[in-house]
């Protein structure tokens, strides 16, 4: 496969050309290597997480979210990441149905990544894809997630602008909000408001304590919290002011440029991770040894240069 | 890499046309993925550009079409005719759905590999997706 050309077109803003290199990015780490440093670097593309309890609209939210920034001239990239079945290991990606109706906008670009049941963690291909596109020119790269557990509060960590959502008749007990995907958010929606105007104003009152309590927000920001109803497309405008102030504050206090290095960090460390495993996958076992003594055989070859691992599991002579 | 990690397939499961009957594409897509697909369900009434926009921006090794409307000649014809004009003619193509056996044989001179009546076992319908995914993954070079 011709990484080059493949690269080029997708420079150019074509849409099959970008499909095909995003499924090297996630099937192939060397050729994901290849792709990263061939691509130019940009900078000001702006991450943006999207989690949040499940049930809670995030797929509808972006939707529209989707919706407005294009509107106003933004490109945007989603990858949605989905769950796949701890039995068949198949998934069925879902979050794509309700955004299907930006499929033929030229300036948005859905990508849906399974967890693919590996360690459920951070996934490579994800982090990636996120860095892909925005060398690739898309302004707003969303990150979907399923919006359960720590694997969650991983996934965020590459996003510049974390965007909790959640629904009105939750969160009555301030617990809920101390651990876990609810203590992340730099930007906090209550969405289907209108299905409980009076809940969403008690939500906001638990949000706004833990707030003025210095629970929820951290260095400096003091999270914003926004009412949304996504099916009545209700509140988007404000969501999307709280969302720019806050990449407004990090472009102005040195944030962003962190941001970016530690999303360069992370998806160095996961690169490193998988080339090793997939040479470990890959490991023709010769006759007479067994997997333990190729296994660690390769990662001192591999690691010989940085580590001295002279010492281990070697009986002493 | 495991068997199953470079066997996962990728599916596009599209409704098109209007119709609201997504029953058979629904069930299609569960068996899809109990046997270790990863399925992309686009939902009901999609017109063919959407159909393969979604195709392309997720890289899909298959796309499976249900039409239940009576459309079908018209439908497929554009969707085929988008595909190759998108450059996209490695994608192979099913069609599911209650389709007159006069127009089967004109369906897949335009293109589409093969045409699932009702009655139709999901093991068979699983096997031939596999099969040509696992193709178009050959030829990828995956």
């Amino acid at each position: 496969m011709d990484h080059t050309r493949l690269i080029e077109k997708a420079l150019k803003g074509d849409r099959l050309a970008t499909g095909r290199l995003l499924t090297i990015v996630e099937r192939d780490p060397r050729g994901a290597s290849v792709v990263l440093e061939s691509l130019p670097d940009r900078e000001g593309y702006h991450v943006i997480g999207i989690t949040g309890i499940a049930g809670s609209g995030k797929s509808t939210l972006l939707s529209r979210l989707l919706t407005h920034y294009a509107d106003r001239g933004y490109r945007c990239a989603v990858v949605a990441i989905d769950p796949s079945s701890a039995y068949s290991r198949g998934a069925l990606l879902g979050d794509r149905i309700r955004m299907q109706m930006h499929a033929t906008n030229p300036n948005i670009f859905i990508r849906s990544v399974s967890t693919r049941g590996l360690k459920g963690g951070l996934s490579f291909a994800g982090v990636a894809m996120v860095d892909v596109f925005g060398r690739l020119g898309y302004d707003k790269v969303f990150i979907e997630s399923i919006g359960v557990g720590q694997a969650d509060v991983d996934i965020m960590r590459i996003a510049d602008t974390i965007v909790v959502v959640t629904v009105p008749g939750l969160g009555d007990d301030i617990q809920a909000l101390k651990a876990g995907v609810m203590e992340i958010g730099d930007v906090y929606v209550i969405n289907k408001v209108d299905k409980d105007r009076e809940g969403a104003n008690k939500t906001m009152e638990y949000l706004l304590f833990a707030i003025e309590a210095g629970e929820l927000g951290h260095k400096g920001w003091r999270p914003r919290i926004v009412k949304t109803s996504a099916v009545l497309d209700e509140g988007i405008d404000e969501l999307i002011e709280a969302i720019e102030e806050h990449y407004k504050y990090l472009v102005e206090t040195g944030g962003y440029g962190a941001g970016r290095e530690r999303r360069r960090e992370i998806l160095v460390r996961l690169l490193a991770e998988k080339m090793l495993i997939d040479a470990l996958d890959n490991i023709e076992i010769e006759p007479g040894k067994d997997l333990y003594q190729e296994a660690l055989e390769l990662l001192r070859r591999v690691t010989a240069q940085y580590i001295d691992m002279s010492g281990a599991d070697r009986p002493s002579r | 890499m495991t068997i199953t990690e470079t066997e996962r397939i990728k599916v596009l499961v599209a409704k098109l046309g209007l119709d609201g009957h997504d029953r058979g594409a629904k069930v299609v897509a569960r068996a899809l993925r109990d046997s270790g697909f990863e399925v992309i369900y686009t939902g009901i009434r999609q017109t063919p550009e959407q159909v393969i926009e979604a195709a392309i921006q997720e890289d899909v090794d298959v796309i499976g079409v249900s039409i239940l409307s009576g459309a079908h000649m018209t439908l497929m014809k554009r969707l085929m005719e988008l595909l190759r004009e998108y450059g996209a003619e490695d994608i192979p193509v099913f069609l599911g759905g209650t389709i007159p056996i006069p127009d089967i044989e004109p369906i897949k001179r335009m293109g589409v590999r093969e045409v699932f009546l009702p009655g139709t076992s999901l093991k068979e319908i699983v096997e031939m997706v596999r099969q040509a995914g696992l193709e178009r993954r050959k030829r990828r070079g995956w």
